[in-house]
């Protein structure tokens, strides 16, 4: 049989209703990828034993005509998802051998659409991170290299578990979270799709939280239409999250292939940064072709308050985390570290459980937060952040229907090679895609070509509220137009 | 307000007279069957941790839910204080650590509370009533509760009240003496008990108090203030004021100043104690709570509440006093607790309510404090009631046998009318009988006669004896005429 771990999604999704091979085999194709895969370290935790068990229930699914729609299909969950009776550490010490007694309402969905578990994947700590170099459970590595090199890629971050086992074929997709840009950054450096859909579009419940009003749940798979597929079993309204929609969602995956003719393209000037490299513009320009070539309409606008969005970000983000994070204090569950009294306690649980880079934003938060510096810091922030809203709203009201831009400043960097020295570095990787999430919008990322040494590099789509539809159609003309970089051959055994 | 100076409640002190300003932040658990932002119980008394959602232990990845109910009741309460609603509010994280909080903050409303400004009118005596404002009400969670003694080294938490809603009602510094104080507390129960959005249950911790309290000289501004954390009696709320006020009278006097801090009472010393200074005091880094949108709801929403309110006891008095022709303060007593105002209705009805008030309040009220029990399980129903004060209408049985009858049917039970009948308590107001009675007394006695004749006020040596021959179920009025006109006196 040939390799099921190289079908897309929506093939293997055909081979199983077709019944050209059962579940059981499609999950142990990848689970005989996973195990040769450790090198990679996508995973903190895989879980065979659920795997099969939930391929036998869809087999006996599919025999009896009662397949869901995304019966047997195997799927990797970053390890932020609470997964009931499965370890979900947020790839913290501090959550190291937390089982949750409940399932998140994005996986609950999942299963209930007959998606099969793999296990749980990697990602920065408590999703802090542009590199999954922040994990307590170690970097994962990216399945790209450079032309002729063998040192070792990041796969991006904070979901570098989930892009990174999308691209080295150890799922056929991935859920992720992007709270600044964790699921676009990742598929960008990985050349897969992600999408952040819409605030509020996925349940947050049982999602472990970062800034609860920035984070969102969305897939990572091989194609526009995966991705699709994907999100329609993930979104969806949920009493459990206040903040969560009450709107019907569409079937994505009609919107892949329709007609963009007519269609109005914004191409943000204040993207175009100073130093932006040679590779990158010209990358975007292409996007640009390829839209104009299938018959949308080009046009400039000007987004004037981009500039003060990564600033204002590393204000909300922090403040939000260094609340959310309150809770981990090691005494109901996780790690204690006991001493003279109750603050040695939290103090010695928090020194050990949190890393560097989770202690320096609780810091951050804490410090924008207090007494005296909230006006200055976290008033203003917000302030900008309804400007930058309200340069997307005025975009869409002049009758621009989506955004192009790149992805990523840069492609993927090898580990330990940025940050540090001066975390800014890392925190300027968010540059492009921190922006979608101040003003809570969708956008989509996929790859449109590699960099002169061999990497993938991504196109952004930004969309009006509510409007994935109209990514998914325009992703499927770039992804149809762009040269195919297709995944990287194993050299990780 | 009371921007007046009442020189009755001012304390002297050494250099003069001093005036204690007062203002009060009531904690009042909100009735509902769950918590304010989790469908757990909010049942007193479970086994520790027994009423614990996974929101409420702050589980990762939990998120809170408002709990309408708990909104409804806020509003409820806040049309109760003539207040303010405001259609739009906000939750803040209110943040600190300590282990029985389980998220590491309180949800709580910080800036745009849920109730506005209101007022309470509050009886201190018959004659003399005061205003006090109110400055706010928000909602927000309950903590849960540490156990120190448990183990030797160890510390426990209960959660069963984490997440629990309470309502914070904010009082603005009306208030001018303990008395003030604890009658505010009383008049402000009893309207959260006429609603029904708080059992008042002080014991079981459902109201807590913390008081500000500050002196200064009458007409002077504002002296600096202490916060009295967390009183949970309407007695200790007026010892505390009383300990407070005199501790800041006696620093000012010896040419000290007032440090501004939290303090504690403690009852069995008699004394308050310092808890954290202002320098001490926590940054709560308050913020909006990112996981809840703002509280809205119209105005139609809060009119429809408004519409099924219950009379509530200022209105309920002012009817008492109209529609029955009671005085202000039998109406105001009557009114305290809303079951014993229907109590009274139902005992009042087709009957002199003048009289039953009189026997509710002082014979019933009376007996029951006595006893400790409450209306609710008051022996003596309002019928029964009713039923004593018929008699003494119909001058069947005189006031005397009445309170008699009233402890019969309290130890015995049983219907006011069958019980005189069967035990042949019917007051004799037969003339004739009485005259017998009397001229057999005159007959026997010719030496008293003689006496009351040359001195009247032993008319009450004979009418003692007539009731005594009567078994006391003579009329006592015809009793004295009889005796008069046979005594010639």
């Amino acid at each position: 049989m040939s390799d099921l771990t190289r079908l897309t999604l929506a093939d293997a999704r055909e081979g199983l209703a077709a019944k050209t091979f059962s579940a059981v085999e499609l999950t142990q194709a990848h689970l005989d990828a996973m195990a040769r895969a450790k090198g990679l370290n996508a995973y903190i935790v895989e879980t065979p034993d659920k795997a099969l068990a939930m391929a036998r229930a869809s087999d006996a699914k599919i025999a009896k005509g009662e397949a869901g729609p995304l019966e047997g299909i195997p799927l990797g969950i970053k390890d932020l998802y609470a997964t009931e009776g499965v370890q979900t550490t947020a790839a913290s010490h501090i959550l190291e051998g937390f089982i949750p007694p409940y399932e998140s309402t994005v996986t609950s969905n999942l299963w209930r659409d007959g998606a099969t578990m793999l296990g749980k994947l990697n990602l920065d700590e408590f999703a802090m991170g542009s590199s999954n170099e922040t994990s307590y459970f170690g970097p994962v590595v990216s399945p790209w290299r450079r032309n002729g090199s063998d040192a070792k890629i990041v796969p991006g971050g904070s979901s570098g578990g989930s892009a990174a086992a999308v691209a080295a074929r150890l799922c056929l997709g991935a859920t992720a979270t992007d709270t600044g840009g964790s699921i676009r950054q990742p598929a960008a450096f990985t050349g897969t799709v992600g999408i952040k859909p819409t605030y509020g579009r996925c349940s947050r419940f049982g999602v472990v939280a970062f800034a609860s009003s920035l984070d969102q749940a969305g897939p990572i798979a091989k194609t526009v239409r995966d991705t699709a597929i994907l999100l329609r079993s993930m979104a969806g309204h949920d009493p459990k999250d206040t903040t969560s929609v009450d709107a019907p969602v569409p079937d994505y995956e009609k919107a892949v292939g329709a007609s963009i003719r007519g269609k109005v393209i914004g191409i943000p000037k204040e993207y175009r940064l100073d130093g932006l490299s040679a590779e990158i513009a010209s990358l975007w320009d292409q996007g640009v072709a390829w839209l104009r070539a299938a018959g949308a309409e080009i046009r400039e606008i000007s987004l004037p308050h981009t500039r003060h969005a990564l600033p204002a970000y590393y204000i909300v983000a922090p403040a939000e985390a260094s609340s959310n994070l309150a809770r981990y204090d090691g005494v109901r569950y996780g790690l204690r570290k006991t001493g003279k009294d109750i603050v040695d306690l939290y103090e010695l649980t928090r020194a050990e459980g949190f890393g560097k880079e989770v202690r320096r934003r609780i810091m951050i938060g804490t410090y924008v937060l207090s007494a005296g510096y909230y006006d200055a810091y976290y008033l203003r922030a917000q302030k900008i952040r309804s400007l930058i809203k309200r340069d997307f709203d005025l975009a869409y009201q002049s009758g621009v229907d989506a955004i192009l831009t790149p992805a990523t400043p840069s492609p993927a960097f090898a580990l330990g090679e940025k940050g540090s020295a001066d975390p800014v570095e890392m925190y300027l990787n968010d540059v492009f895609t921190v922006t979608v999430n101040m003003a809570g919008l969708p956008g989509l990322v996929l790859p449109g070509g590699l960099s002169s040494d061999g990497l993938p590099l991504g196109l952004q789509l930004i969309g009006r509220p509510f409007e994935e539809e109209s990514l998914f159609s325009l992703a499927q003309v770039i992804e149809e137009a762009a040269p195919k970089i297709g995944l990287p051959e194993s050299w990780w055994g | 307000m009371s921007t007046h100076v009442n020189s009755s409640k001012l304390i002297p002190g050494a250099t003069g007279e001093w005036e204690v300003v007062i203002g009060l932040e009531i904690h009042a658990q909100v009735t509902s069957k769950s918590k304010l932002f989790s469908g757990a119980s909010t049942e007193f008394g479970g086994a520790p941790n027994s009423h614990v959602s996974l929101v409420d232990a702050a589980m990762p990845g939990m998120l809170p839910v408002i709990n309408e109910e708990c909104v409804k009741q806020a509003i409820r309460t806040g049309l109760g204080l003539k207040a303010q609603i405001n259609l739009r509010s906000v939750f803040d994280r209110k943040n600190y650590f300590y282990p029985d909080l389980p998220q590491g903050y309180q949800i709580s409303q910080y800036k745009y509370p849920i109730v506005g400004e209101g007022v309470v009118l509050v009886d201190l005596s018959p004659t003399e009533q005061i205003s006090v404002g109110i400055e706010r009400l928000h909602l927000e969670q309950d903590a849960g509760k540490s156990l120190h003694d448990l183990g030797a080294n160890d510390s426990h938490v209960d959660l069963n009240r984490s997440g629990v809603a309470l309502m914070e009602i904010v009082s603005k510094p009306d208030m001018r003496s303990a008395d003030e104080a604890k009658a505010y507390v009383t008049k402000l129960r009893t309207i959260l008990r006429y609603i029904g959005s708080c059992d008042g249950n002080m014991e079981q911790g459902s109201l807590r108090a913390d008081v500000n309290v500050s002196v200064r000289k009458p007409g002077a501004p504002f002296g600096t203030r202490c916060e009295i954390k967390n009183v949970n009696s309407i007695r200790f709320i007026g010892q505390a004021i009383d300990v407070e006020a005199r501790r800041q009278i006696g620093i000012l006097e010896d040419g000290g100043k007032i440090d501004q801090e939290t303090r504690l009472y403690d009852p069995n010393k008699g004394e308050t104690r310092s808890m954290r200074s202002k320098e001490e005091a926590h940054d709560y880094r308050y913020f909006p709570d990112p996981d809840l949108l703002p509280l809205e709801f119209d105005q139609a929403f809060v009119d429809e509440l408004g519409a099924h309110l219950p009379e509530l006891p200022d209105e309920k008095k002012a009817r008492f006093v109209s529609q029955y022709g009671l005085s202000p303060y039998d109406a105001g007593v009557l009114v305290l607790e809303r079951a014993s105002a229907d109590y009274f209705e139902a005992a009042a009805k087709g009957r002199d309510a003048k009289l039953v008030a009189n026997w509710v309040i002082n014979e019933l009220f009376g007996r029951l404090n006595k006893e400790g029990k409450s209306i609710e399980t008051s022996p003596v129903s309002a019928a029964q009631i009713g039923g004593i004060v018929d008699l003494i209408a119909s001058n069947v049985i005189s006031g005397k046998l009445a309170k008699d009858l009233f402890e019969i049917v309290w130890t015995e039970g049983g219907d006011p009318a069958q019980i005189v009948e069967a035990r042949g308590m019917k007051q004799v107001t037969d003339a004739a009988a009485i005259e017998a009675t009397v001229d057999e007394i005159i007959a026997k006695n010719p030496d008293k006669v003689a006496q009351a004749q040359a001195k009247p006020t032993m008319l009450g040596w004979f009418v003692g004896q007539v009731m005594k021959g009567t078994g006391g179920k003579a009329n006592p009025q015809t009793v004295n005429e009889i005796l008069k006109s046979k005594l010639g006196i």
